[in-house]
């Protein structure tokens, strides 16, 4: 009983479980993390920031956080362009910008987060 | 003999109150702009809104337009915007409305033929779409039944509930989605969808899906719940709804149980019919 809708909303399902662990981590990081006293220091401090993007697995969760945001935030605008009762040549031709804009700011993103990670890590 | 017992509450001749019906007047032809008319109208213990439209239509206006067959929550005909909310006009207590004044306006998120009468033909081709009776592969015995198709009372109870449906348009009048995205087939046609697919004795889940779990079907829902809440014969469709969703992930992960449509029940070759019971009549079709 699988559609390409079912399996979009599925998609979006994970990503948004995927938002709730890795923003949660995010979030402990740079509030809670000080509070607690598991980190030393302040985390937005610049040295701070170029420590944790040393770090392979702070880099490969920011990316996989960036691929779902986007995913989850774009296929939930598509939806709610797709309510206001547009034609089906519209939602072909939002579909394609969506996926599109998607793909650049995941490019964009995920060259920002591996070059720092790359250039520090002396790569 | 058998007192009638009414469910409406003990209607009496005593006037209690007079109430202001005002309605919204729509006619293509002669009122193109339309325009609320009041009517003051005597209200006795136990009327209806579908009495007071009676009253107003033998007694102050003739014209007045509306929808309605068997005066008893059945039929589905007489749905209409009662004070802000849907509600069939035959089970709606004036004095339950615990109002001096009336508002009476037709269904929203359908085009009006005339004053309180919907237009229910989107309702009826998004119903049709999702093909609310039974698919099975063999198709000769559908179209020439030697028996009954098995189902035990579990079964039975699966879908029981969403076969209440009399296709009033309440649930699509009261949808938020419904009223921007034209194409979102709704919750009467989702949850009739749902209804099939969980018969034992239906296997065309896979035939429904491209409607059911299109672009604009169950995945359009935000479970604002107000469809349930309209519902008059407590058919609750955005539960039905979010359990098309569940069974759509379920088969997103290969987790959904393949289904077999209920074989023919075996023929009963023993016992002894009661007295006094006649013969089954013959089939006509």
């Amino acid at each position: 009983m699988r559609t390409r809708e079912s399996t979009l909303w599925t998609w979006h399902l994970v990503a948004g479980a995927v938002i709730l662990v890795l923003l949660g981590i995010h979030m402990f990081i740079m509030h809670l993390a000080d509070f607690f006293g598991t980190v030393q220091g302040d985390v937005l401090e610049f040295s701070s920031v170029m420590e944790r993007s040393l770090d392979a697995t702070f880099a490969v969760m920011y990316v996989v956080l960036l691929a779902a945001a986007l995913y989850h935030g774009l296929y939930g605008l598509r939806n709610i362009i797709f309510e206001l009762s547009i034609s089906e040549r519209a939602e072909r031709v939002i579909s394609v910008l969506l996926v599109l804009a998607g793909v650049a700011l995941f490019l964009v993103g995920a060259y920002g987060t591996l070059a720092v990670h790359s250039a520090q890590a002396g790569v | 003999m058998i007192e009638p017992v009414s469910t409406q509450g003990e209607k009496t001749d005593e006037i209690v109150k007079n109430v202001k019906f005002k309605v919204l007047r729509f006619d293509r032809d002669t009122i193109p702009s339309p325009r609320v008319d009041s009517f003051d109208v005597p209200v006795k213990k136990g009327m209806t809104v579908l009495d007071a439209l009676q009253y107003i239509k033998e007694n102050l206006d003739s014209t007045l337009s509306w929808r309605f067959s068997c005066r008893m929550g059945v039929c589905g005909s007489c749905g209409m915007f009662i004070n802000g909310f849907p509600r069939l006009a035959c089970n709606t207590q004036v004095l339950e409305l615990e109002a001096d004044v009336v508002d009476l306006k037709p269904l929203p998120n359908f085009d009006t033929i005339k004053d309180l009468v919907p237009d229910l033909a989107v309702l009826f081709e998004k119903h049709r779409s999702v093909r609310p009776f039974t698919l099975r592969k063999d198709i000769a015995e559908l179209d020439n039944p030697s028996g009954e198709f098995f189902q035990t009372t579990d079964e039975l109870q699966r879908y029981l509930q969403f076969a209440y449906c009399i296709k009033c348009g309440l649930c699509m009048a009261a949808c938020p989605t419904v009223a921007t995205d034209r194409r979102y087939l709704g919750p009467q046609a989702l949850t009739q969808a749902h209804r099939y697919n969980m018969d034992s004795r239906d296997e065309g889940r896979d035939e429904r899906k491209d409607e059911a779990l299109g672009t604009h079907g169950v995945f359009r829902c935000h479970f604002a719940g107000a469809c349930s809440e309209a519902c008059p014969k407590g058919v609750d469709p955005a539960f039905a709804i979010q359990l098309m969703k569940r069974d759509a992930l379920k088969a997103s992960f290969g987790l959904l149980r393949k289904k077999k449509a209920a074989p023919l029940a075996p023929k009963v070759t023993s016992g002894k019919r009661m007295e006094g019971v006649p013969d089954a009549p013959k089939r006509t079709v």
